[in-house]
């Protein structure tokens, strides 16, 4: 039995795998898509929920009962689980779905995070679910509003600090907003997303690498979890950017003067 | 087809996003009504201008105190009820700003549908009820045409507001009627402040002249004291890049890139910044780019119209001492 007067937190944290960041990307010529064989790794927004589901632990030590982080994508989407249980996490689900596969819609993706959060249900539960803002390759930044819409739960989104009241069930969440800044209190369970300044994700440390290979990571399909994964909006083509002509220079202040003249710019009057 | 514009405001002015909205919701080639909430002291005065926006046919308003300082929890019932059975609405749209960013995705997924995010381009074509759009992936490194079905009664989608124009105001106003608040009793979230960063010049998002600092600008002092007088004689929003953000030298609502604000100014001007991928993804589309950076090998020069190799701290003083010359 765990002690009534203490409330234990299950924080989940889903994560995926992404082009790199600092790859630089290739649409490939029959335009079905990018070229996808470079590097990859975390998406970084997701890195930094895991690190701040990794430091809630440091602070509220055993308050933290668990972090499991879960990732839905194919088979090598495997490695950014181990990044992360690298990282701090405890456990990994992985949904995993064939190389050939679409890739799945924030709408399938929040509906297969519900369902891993009901059958969380028998192992107490899920009370914060910590995610990345977006994906840095589809840039939709839509899941986890989704999930707190289908769990009619509160969200937080684009988090830049999160601070937890165990005791009283609940958070303060300060979030980047459009001119600034707004602070909200919400009840757990509570769906949080991560903004880039929430904090700086770690490097995983030697010895938790090797201590990550050990650490158990569940293996699910869409099927197991009655969730279909199919898009609904179907991408006709993927294309280059229009190309801009740069590279224009000057050799000092006047000739730039006169170029913002040229283009009817000047001074404003005072 | 029939759109839903939801009109967003600040300090009784509707955002220039929200009129960016307008315009893209006839590209739909149907109807379009638009959609007001907040609290009793904001919604007359906007109503007012909203009503007179070219492109609106109707328009919705719904005042509630609870709607002062939405909340995702408390607006999406209202959207929900509004888009329920027989709702006469195929489309919902809105700027892709930070509100409707949170709010609209999960009034889709309360409603069991997609939404599209970010759009640049839409077509509808009504023999099939399908609606094409195109929007930017991979930080605009890519570009994806998606299509939405019929199969997706409702389509949800936020716009970029640069790639719109702006609603133009008519003398005709259209017709307006209350929209009853519905009410949440017990909300999980609670609002409890907002602290927007306050500044005498024109809104980085929506400012004609931008002057952006990097990295190069040293500290935050320096940051101040070389951007602010060319700003001013400029009538300039000032922006900064991620790198200058996250240095200090600048508040992160300043910071333009994909992780920031997207802008399309007629000038903008990158002073010490080198052109990374994300910042340039926040910028390429404006019409002039300056850019001075004593690296002549800086990336931002590929993408300048006009390219100054010179030191930012010698060039940025004569270029202020020369126009105020003019």
């Amino acid at each position: 039995m765990r002690p009534s007067a203490v409330r234990l937190l299950n924080i989940l944290v889903p994560i995926k795998r992404t082009v790199d960041y600092a790859v630089k990307i290739r649409v490939n010529p029959d335009q079905k898509g990018i070229d996808l064989n470079v590097k990859h790794s975390m998406n970084p927004f997701d890195e930094i929920a895991v690190e701040e589901a990794v430091r809630l632990r440091e602070r509220l030590k055993d308050e933290v009962k668990s972090i499991k982080v879960v990732t839905i994508g194919p088979p090598k989407s495997a490695e950014t689980l181990r990044t992360a249980l690298a990282m701090g996490a405890d456990s990994g689900i992985h949904v995993e779905i064939p190389d050939s596969a679409p890739s799945p819609e924030p709408l399938g993706v929040a509906k297969a995070l519900r369902a891993i959060i009901q059958r969380e249900k028998e192992q107490g539960g899920v009370d914060l679910v910590i995610m990345g803002k977006q994906a840095i390759d589809d840039d939709a930044g839509q899941t986890g509003q989704m999930l707190a819409g289908l769990m009619d739960w509160p969200q937080a989104t684009f988090a830049s600090k999160v601070e937890l009241d165990v005791t009283k069930n609940g958070a303060n969440v300060t979030r980047e907003i459009d001119g600034g800044l707004e602070e909200l209190r919400c009840r757990l369970p509570l769906v949080v997303t991560t903004d880039l300044r929430l904090n700086e994700p770690r490097y995983a440390s030697l010895p938790n690498i090797m201590k990550a290979k050990k650490k158990p990571i569940e293996k699910l399909t869409a099927t197991d979890l009655q969730v279909d994964l199919t898009p609904r909006l179907e991408t006709l083509k993927v294309t280059e950017p229009p190309k801009r002509q740069g590279g224009g220079k000057v050799a000092n202040v006047d000739e730039l003067i006169a170029k913002l003249k040229e283009a009817g710019i000047g001074p404003v009057s005072a | 087809p029939h759109a839903l514009v939801f009109l967003e405001h600040r300090a009784g002015v509707i955002d220039s996003a929200s009129l960016s909205a307008v315009t893209a919701a006839q590209h739909l080639g149907g109807k379009a009504t638009g959609l007001v909430i907040g609290g009793p002291d904001e919604v007359p005065n906007v109503v007012q201008q909203a009503k007179k926006l070219k492109g609106l046919n109707a328009l919705l308003h719904s005042t509630s105190p609870e709607y002062s300082t939405p909340v995702p929890e408390i607006v999406s019932p209202l959207f929900e009820h509004l888009l329920a059975k027989d709702s006469p609405f195929t489309h919902v749209l809105s700027a892709h700003s930070s509100s409707a960013k949170s709010l609209l995705p999960r009034v889709a997924a309360r409603l069991d549908l997609p939404a599209v995010s970010d759009v640049t381009s839409i077509t509808h074509d009504s023999s099939d009820g399908a609606t094409t759009f195109t929007r930017p992936i991979y930080a605009g490194n890519a570009i994806a045409t998606v299509r939405a079905p019929a199969s997706i009664p409702i389509k949800l989608f936020t716009i970029r507001a640069t790639a719109f124009s702006a609603a133009a105001t008519s003398d005709a106003a259209a017709e307006d009627s209350v929209l009853e608040p519905i009410a949440v009793t017990d909300p999980p979230t609670q609002h409890i402040k907002t602290d927007l960063t306050k500044s005498d010049r024109p809104e980085l998002g929506a400012a004609s002249r931008v002057v952006s600092g990097g990295r190069a600008l040293k500290n935050a002092e320096t940051f101040k004291a070389t951007l602010e007088p060319l700003a001013d004689i400029l009538g300039a929003a000032i922006g900064a890049s991620r790198a200058a953000v996250d240095a200090g030298y600048a508040d992160n609502s300043l910071q333009v890139g994909q992780t920031g604000k997207v802008v399309a100014p007629e000038l903008y001007m990158a002073l010490g910044i080198s052109g990374a991928i994300q910042h340039l993804a926040g910028m390429k589309d404006s019409k002039l780019i300056v850019a001075i950076n004593k690296d002549p090998d800086a990336p931002i020069f590929q993408v300048a119209d006009v390219g100054l190799v010179a030191d930012l701290f010698e060039a940025v003083p004569e270029l202020v001492e020369k126009l105020k010359q003019q």
